[in-house]
């Protein structure tokens, strides 16, 4: 048996600005509120293309691989739905401004590069919020989405188990984050994922039997396009068994070619009596019960009657256009991690997550441990505290108080100090909080190691004179009478002796002590 | 007052002869007068008129800067957008519209300083020849109230022919200027395709549709039309080039001039009587040192059938957004979205805009578009080389801008064949994106304007509109007024 799987990725790009107006892009604006005459359709308005949003699309094609056209224009796809107020929407049909790339994904079984047989740009749709208690309320529509800029990037259906859908998914996210294309945050819906389904089962006589293609729509994340497919999967194989012979029958008149493979179709008997072949159709996943739930089976395929947008004027590329977008596409994440791990000396796990973070994430660090010089200790705090405020604070590196280089400072500054983990942590926290850098931090927290050996040699010296007894514990073996030497030079420095040195001194002294 | 030009308006208010307001109150009285009859506007909101016109004459009297066109009143035909008034685009199912922005010639008209006039009538959605498909009223020739003043701009050419506004603004998508400027005797133009924004102008054919203007002469038209062209950033397919300014120019005639005829604009259903006033006027331009020279256009006879394609098949398109969800019409009993949709449209629509809905939506279905769409573009682009070839050898071309005068009321709408074809003459224009102007050039035996039109290159509106004066000023035509007007005076 073989599992055939094709995705088609939406991604909004990180245009300030709708693909053909001036609105905002924001997420999370109360409803209705990014919205112009351009966006709501309102009779009489007209489109103008951002040329922004053009170049991050070029970008992210270039780093799939894919050969950008020199003409492509914009089509309008017509169907009545009320979350697109024009009841059409501007896509681009057979002349793509993109085509065949490729993605080379990792999976447990080695490496495996797929096929992507277009990118192309259209405009999103607006969001609709139906009755949740079902009692057939008003359904609402907010525009704000209507108009973001959706970059459409589709595979060819080169994918054979859930786990590669799910490195497809990843590497595609890793990499638009790398080169700043999207955000690519599934839960916010800048990365949406619809997955093409089917298996073919191998038949006595060689061929195969083609299950239809089922596409399961409106995937919300990773974990769940791996969890549908591998269910669509099951479910698929069930069906087959239970139809074929009754409803179903398997078209013994011509085979088609796949790759290597000669597949046979599944046929029907239409409401004339005559046998067609099964339709592609649509499935929901129902993220609850893991399930994938097939919508009905339309006998006619939708026709959105395409045709060229009169609104728009075609795009055409030049050499230097394509030129200048490659060069602003710098280092592809999978170079930037071997560059990590070769320069920095750092393991893959630590040079993963960086770059996964984004290319501004990656200079952060490179920034810190320019400062620094200790790639390993500028890869644990990024890696570590700096992930975890961003996500607590809900900020970008670049809104993060702490720069890449206030942290090579306070790195080096601890490191001199010699300042213990939940000290540093303090520091780190002021730093955050008033904004400042590392020494005035320190300042502010009254922070003054006493390092000074000589300082703290006269400090031990003179509690061992005054306290014989802990010294004579000590000679008996009672080590933790080391405790009140240490506690009363702790208490002199008002706790701000170096913990190291003065361990050191004290035993050392005790060890003389007469 | 109400005869003068736009041009003789301007000199009135400099001189101190007249203001803003009192030309204002001149042509409110003619709408009262004789809009009843030939029933031209829409929306007519006169304190609306009458505060613009004073806050004109406020500027003039701080002795500010005024526009081209300060005080003159201008009508607009009811599908260009005016901030918070109604567009209806003479349809029902945008009955309650009222546009939120100015369409870009309305913020130029405005910057201009002229007096926005309220909004003219038209078939709906600009879909027809006659004015009669409007959903709210028919309006009338004023030359001949049984007649039609032609469409789709019926209402802003009736308007500026009954001296009820000296300058108005129409559409033409297939003729919709210079057809109602033919039939009313005055001169209305189609500037290129690009030449004037979109923006505002509510969509019909979008790749064909042209905002142009109407006026009772060559140089008014010459002075409208410079105020509102130029490029549009809000209007992708707007030209780069800025406006030009026409009215300097319009009065040098064009030496040398050649004038190509087309045996293609002299074809069976040419009405005798225009044929006869339009090869006279080739005899004008001869005596005036113009060379004739025959050109051909071997397929404009495949371009009625090819703008019902291109036209409808964006109609289609432009038209779903009326649905009753976010704008327009909504039916008051429905179940289910389809349903709304449905009943919305079905309620909402007249009959010709409905016919060519499902046209479009036709020729654009699968398993058709290439023969019907695709097969259209591709002649529509045969008809504009056509153009090309014959503008090698000549300045611009001359022919009928109507096969016939003006029809009545009623005669063509059972037989919507007949109707399409009284563009004819005009339609080849839309498709190949030039620009082209209808000037008065004699009557009918029973009293009806005929008209001439004028086609040029692509942006060649300076040297059209030089042409088009050459005749006006060396003819008397323009100087006739409709009964109605002449028995006021």
């Amino acid at each position: 048996m073989h599992v055939v799987i094709g995705l088609e990725v939406h991604v909004q790009l990180l245009t300030r600005t709708k693909l053909f107006c001036g609105c905002s892009t924001e997420f999370g604006l109360p409803p209705n509120t990014a919205t112009c005459p351009v966006c709501c359709g309102l009779p009489g308005t007209l489109p103008v293309m951002n040329e922004h949003a053009f170049q991050l699309a070029m970008k992210a094609a270039l780093a799939l691989h894919c050969s950008i056209a020199r003409y492509t224009k914009w089509d309008r796809k017509n169907y009545f739905y009320p979350d697109l107020p024009k009841n059409y929407q501007i896509s681009q049909y057979d002349l793509p401004f993109s085509n065949e790339g490729w993605l080379d994904i990792e999976t447990s079984a080695g490496p495996k590069k797929v096929g992507i047989l277009r990118a192309h740009l259209e405009e999103d749709a607006g969001k609709m919020l139906h009755d949740e208690a079902g009692a057939g309320g008003d359904s609402l529509v907010d525009l704000n989405r209507t108009g973001t800029p959706l970059l459409e990037i589709v595979s060819h259906p080169e994918m054979e188990t859930a786990e590669q859908a799910r490195a497809y998914l990843e590497k595609i996210r890793e990499l638009l984050r790398g080169i700043e294309v999207s955000d690519c945050e599934m839960q916010e819906g800048s990365l949406r994922c619809d997955a093409n389904v089917n298996v073919h089962v191998p038949q006595v006589d060689g061929t195969f039997v083609a299950t239809p293609i089922v596409e399961i729509k409106n995937l919300n994340s990773i974990r769940n396009v791996e969890r549908a497919i591998a269910h669509e999967i099951d479910r698929q194989l069930n069906e087959l068994k239970e139809n074929v012979g009754k409803e179903w029958r398997i078209d013994e008149s011509k085979t088609s070619v796949f790759g290597d493979r000669k597949v046979r179709r599944l046929e029907f008997k239409n409401k004339d009596g005559a046998w067609v072949p099964v339709s592609k159709t649509t499935a929901g996943f129902d993220d609850r019960f893991g399930r994938t739930e097939i919508q009905r089976r339309k006998e006619e395929a939708s026709d959105y009657r395409y045709f060229p947008d009169p609104d728009l004027v075609p795009a055409i590329v030049s050499e230097e256009q394509i030129a200048r977008v490659k060069g602003k596409l710098g280092e592809l994440p999978e170079h930037q991690l071997a560059r990590l791990r070769s320069q920095y000396g750092l393991s893959e796990y630590d040079a993963d997550i960086l770059v996964r973070n984004g290319r501004p994430f990656v200079g952060f660090f490179e920034a810190a441990t320019e400062v620094c010089g200790d790639a390993k200790e500028a890869a644990n705090w990024a890696t570590n505290d700096v992930l975890s405020l961003l996500k607590a604070r809900n900020e970008t590196v670049v809104e993060f108080p702490i720069t890449g280089h206030k942290l090579g400072e306070f790195l080096a500054e601890i490191k001199k100090r010699k300042l213990n983990k939940q000290r540093a942590r303090e520091v780190f926290a002021e730093m955050l909080e008033s904004g400042s850098h590392a020494v005035a931090a320190i300042g502010k927290l009254g922070i003054q190691s006493v390092a000074d050996e000589g300082q703290l040699l006269e400090m031990v010296q003179r509690a061992i004179a005054s306290n014989a007894k802990a010294v004579a514990d000590f000679k008996k073996g009672k080590v933790k009478a080391a405790d009140a030497i240490k506690g009363f030079v702790m208490r002199e420095t008002k706790g701000q002796a170096d913990t190291e040195v003065l361990q050191r001194l004290v035993l050392e002294e005790l060890a003389k002590a007469p | 007052m109400i005869q003068l030009t736009a041009h003789e308006l301007r000199r009135l208010q400099e001189t101190g002869q007249a203001n803003a307001e009192s030309i204002a109150r001149a042509f409110l009285d003619a709408v009262r007068r004789h809009d009843g009859q030939v029933k031209a506007f829409l929306h007519l909101d006169e304190d609306e008129v009458l505060r613009q016109a004073k806050a004109i004459d406020a500027k003039r009297a701080a002795k500010q800067p005024l526009g081209p066109l300060a005080g003159i009143p201008v009508a607009i035909k009811d599908v260009l957008c005016v901030q918070g008034q109604p567009a209806t685009c003479g349809s029902k199912i945008l009955q309650n519209f009222r546009p939120p922005y100015d369409a870009t010639v309305v913020a130029k008209l405005r910057e201009a300083d002229a007096v926005l006039f309220g909004s003219t009538n038209m078939d709906e959605f600009a879909m027809g020849s006659s004015t009669e498909n409007s959903a709210y009223q028919t309006t009338r020739n004023p030359w001949n109230l049984d007649c039609v003043p032609g469409g789709s701009s019926g209402g802003s050419a009736a308007a500026v022919a009954a001296c009820e506004v000296p300058l108005s603004l129409g559409t033409d998508t297939g003729g919709s200027v210079r057809q109602p400027a033919s039939l009313c005797g005055i001169v209305g133009m189609k500037p290129t395709y690009g030449r004037v924004s979109r923006y505002g102008l509510i969509a019909y054919g979008s790749s064909l549709d042209q905002v142009g203007p109407f006026a009772r002469d060559v140089g008014d038209v010459a002075l409208l039309l410079e105020s509102i062209a130029g490029h549009d950033p809000r209007d992708s397919t707007s030209g780069p080039r800025p406006s030009v300014a026409y009215s300097q120019t319009v009065d040098q005639p064009l030496k040398p001039l050649t004038i190509g005829v087309a045996k293609e604009y002299f074809a069976e259903g040419l009405d005798p009587e225009v044929e006869k006033a339009v090869r006279t006027a080739i005899d004008v331009y001869k005596s005036l040192g113009a060379t004739i020279k025959d050109v051909t256009l071997p397929h404009s006879r495949f371009a009625v059938a090819t703008y019902y394609l291109v036209a409808t098949a964006e109609a289609s398109s432009n038209l779903a957004r009326y649905d009753g969800v976010h704008f327009g019409h909504r039916a008051a009993d429905y179940r289910g979205l389809r349903d709304m949709h449905c009943k919305s449209r079905g309620e909402g629509f007249g009959t010709e805009v409905k016919r060519r809905i499902m046209l479009g939506a036709y020729a654009l279905s699968s398993g058709y578009v290439d023969a019907y769409y695709l097969k259209a573009l591709k002649v529509r682009r045969l008809i504009k080389n056509d153009f090309d070839q014959a503008f090698a050898d000549c300045d611009v071309i001359l022919g009928p801008t109507s096969p016939t005068p003006a029809f009545r009321v009623g005669e063509k709408s059972a037989d919507p064949l007949a109707m399409y074809l009284s563009d004819i003459y005009t339609i080849s224009a839309n498709l190949a994106g030039i620009p082209g102007i209808s000037v008065p050039c004699g009557f009918s035996s029973s009293g009806l304007p005929l008209g001439l039109q004028l086609l040029a290159a692509p942006y060649e509106e300076e040297k059209l509109l030089r042409v088009a004066r050459m005749y006006e000023q060396a003819t008397e035509w323009r100087r006739r007024r409709p009964p109605l007007v002449a028995k006021d005076a």
